[in-house]
């Protein structure tokens, strides 16, 4: 594997990465798994400027924490209406300004291909930290990187979907990133929120899909559970989104026909889609996600400004 | 009858588009913008034998000749298209369209939340997926793009 060469590289889409260099970061994340509790000086004098036109405290909490932890310092800013946004300056301008800061730019925008189209303008590298409703790179790299410390694989196992299949922003990059790999993948939501046709087009072939509306029948045969919030606003009939929102909320009752090994995952911020109950069984994995968004952003960062091979 | 026949399809100075794409006549009419009040004789036959892709139409135009960017977006919906610049009733240039793998600028992202439909400095960007059924794949936002939403924007 180590004729995969990360320096200098954008971190865009999860459709740029092939299996091998997926695992590359994976097997990197594991190795910042102690860099991350002692604390390391890998980017001492590296700066790391976030960027977010829309408001997403947490992953740029876990951006900036990984840089921290690794030696380097952060600039930014969270608030369009602080930035030149509002002055109307374009994306392309912002970031030439700001690439003569940063060694690297983490970027959130609303519109799609945002990161793409800024990348190609940045001179340092750029890392997609979501872009309109399309891309979440590195929250499907965070997602596989739980998957597989919690299961010790990815492959062979039974994965389910569930929720908003349709606007949810991480499901589309972890369906396809999953894709890579030798597993069942179970798509499990109203049909209004079906997974989108493209993302089915391009994943069929490679692995086993199975579209359901019916979680009861799934939890017996799955190995991770990744849930995603149901919007309100999907609905333009309330009494629709009613009765949707019931029957895909994750509780213990629901769990009884679960496998032991059965991992549950959340992007988070949660709702009401998985009941507290569910937070103390061995089952709930979602917290943990978050200190795995810690290690992989910590990967990330360490490749694509050269400090690690 | 034969003679006549021949009489209203001959052309002097002008374009044949031979080899489209059964069906397809009539969108390339569409991409030209010809409405027939230009003047010259446009004749358009629909499924013609024919030896390469068992049936095509072809679209004759008299008193034209196309520019590259016409050319290329006859490709998106007919790729086997031959285009023959008549001169004095004669061919006297032919070639074949080609489509690029990438298709820059000629066209619109559907996706309204795309950033190639923003204010920014940015060409709109598609890949070829596939040729026919047409299947394009826009370089930002990844949204595939097909005949209908091609033949939408011409
Ligand atoms: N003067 C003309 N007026 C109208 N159509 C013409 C004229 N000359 C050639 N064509 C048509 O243009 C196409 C290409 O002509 P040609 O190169 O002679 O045949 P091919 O491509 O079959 O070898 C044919 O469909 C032919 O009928
Ligand atoms: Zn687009």
């Amino acid at each position: 594997m180590n004729a995969v060469r990360f320096e200098g590289r954008d971190i865009i889409s999860i459709r740029d990465f092939t299996r091998g260099e997926l695992d590359y970061i994976l097997n990197m994340a594991s190795e910042m798994e102690e860099v991350a509790k002692r604390g390391s000086d890998m980017l001492r004098g590296r700066t790391l400027a976030s960027l977010f036109f829309e408001p997403s405290t947490r992953t740029r909490l876990s951006f900036e924490v990984a840089m921290q932890k690794l030696g380097g310092t952060t600039i930014g800013f969270a608030e369009p209406d602080i930035s030149s946004i509002k002055k109307g300056e374009t994306l392309a301008d912002t970031v030439r300004v700001v690439e003569n800061y940063a060694d690297v730019i983490v970027l959130r925008h609303p519109l799609e291909g945002a990161a793409r189209f800024a990348a190609e303008y940045a001179r340092v590298p750029v890392i997609n930290a979501g872009s309109g409703a399309e891309e979440h790179p590195t929250q499907a790299m965070l997602d596989l990187y739980t998957i597989l410390k919690e299961k010790g694989r990815i492959d062979g196992l039974d994965i389910a979907l569930m929720g908003d299949l349709r606007y949810g922003r991480t499901v589309h990059s972890l369906a396809y990133a999953l894709s890579l790999y030798d597993v069942r993948l179970y798509f499990i939501s109203p049909s209004m929120l079906r997974m989108r046709r493209e993302v089915l087009d391009d994943i069929k072939g490679r692995v086993d899909v199975v579209e359901e509306e019916n979680v009861e029948d799934v939890i017996p045969k799955i190995d991770v559970l990744y849930v995603t919030r149901i919007q309100k606003e999907r609905f333009p009939d309330l009494s629709d989104y009613e009765k949707v929102r019931g029957s895909y909320r994750i509780d213990l009752n629901l769990l009884k026909g679960a496998k032991d090994g059965l991992i549950i995952l959340h992007p988070l911020p949660r709702v009401d889609e998985i009941a507290p109950e569910v937070d103390a069984t061995p089952y709930a994995k979602y917290f943990k996600q978050v200190w795995n968004g810690v290690v992989v952003r910590m990967a990330l960062l360490a490749l694509v400004l050269g400090a690690l091979e | 009858m034969s003679k006549r026949t021949l009489r209203v399809s001959k052309i002097r100075n002008g374009t044949v588009i031979d080899h489209i794409t059964r069906g397809h006549a009539l969108d390339v009419i569409k991409i030209l913008g010809i409405d027939g009040r230009a003047g010259g004789v446009v004749t358009i036959a629909m499924n013609v034998p024919s030896e390469k892709l068992g049936v095509k139409d072809i679209v004759k135009i008299e008193g034209r000749e196309l520019n590259p960017e016409e050319v290329d977006k006859i490709a998106l919906l007919a790729p086997h298209a031959t285009i023959n610049i008549i001169r004095n009733y004669r061919v006297v240039e032919k070639q074949r369209v080609k489509l690029p793998s990438v298709i820059y600028g000629i066209l619109k992202c559907v996706n309204p939340s795309c950033i190639s439909n923003s204010g920014e400095p940015v060409k709109s960007t598609f890949y070829v997926e596939q040729e026919e059924p047409l299947r394009l794949r826009c370089h930002y936002c990844g949204r595939i793009i097909e005949r209908e939403d091609v033949l939408k924007q011409f």
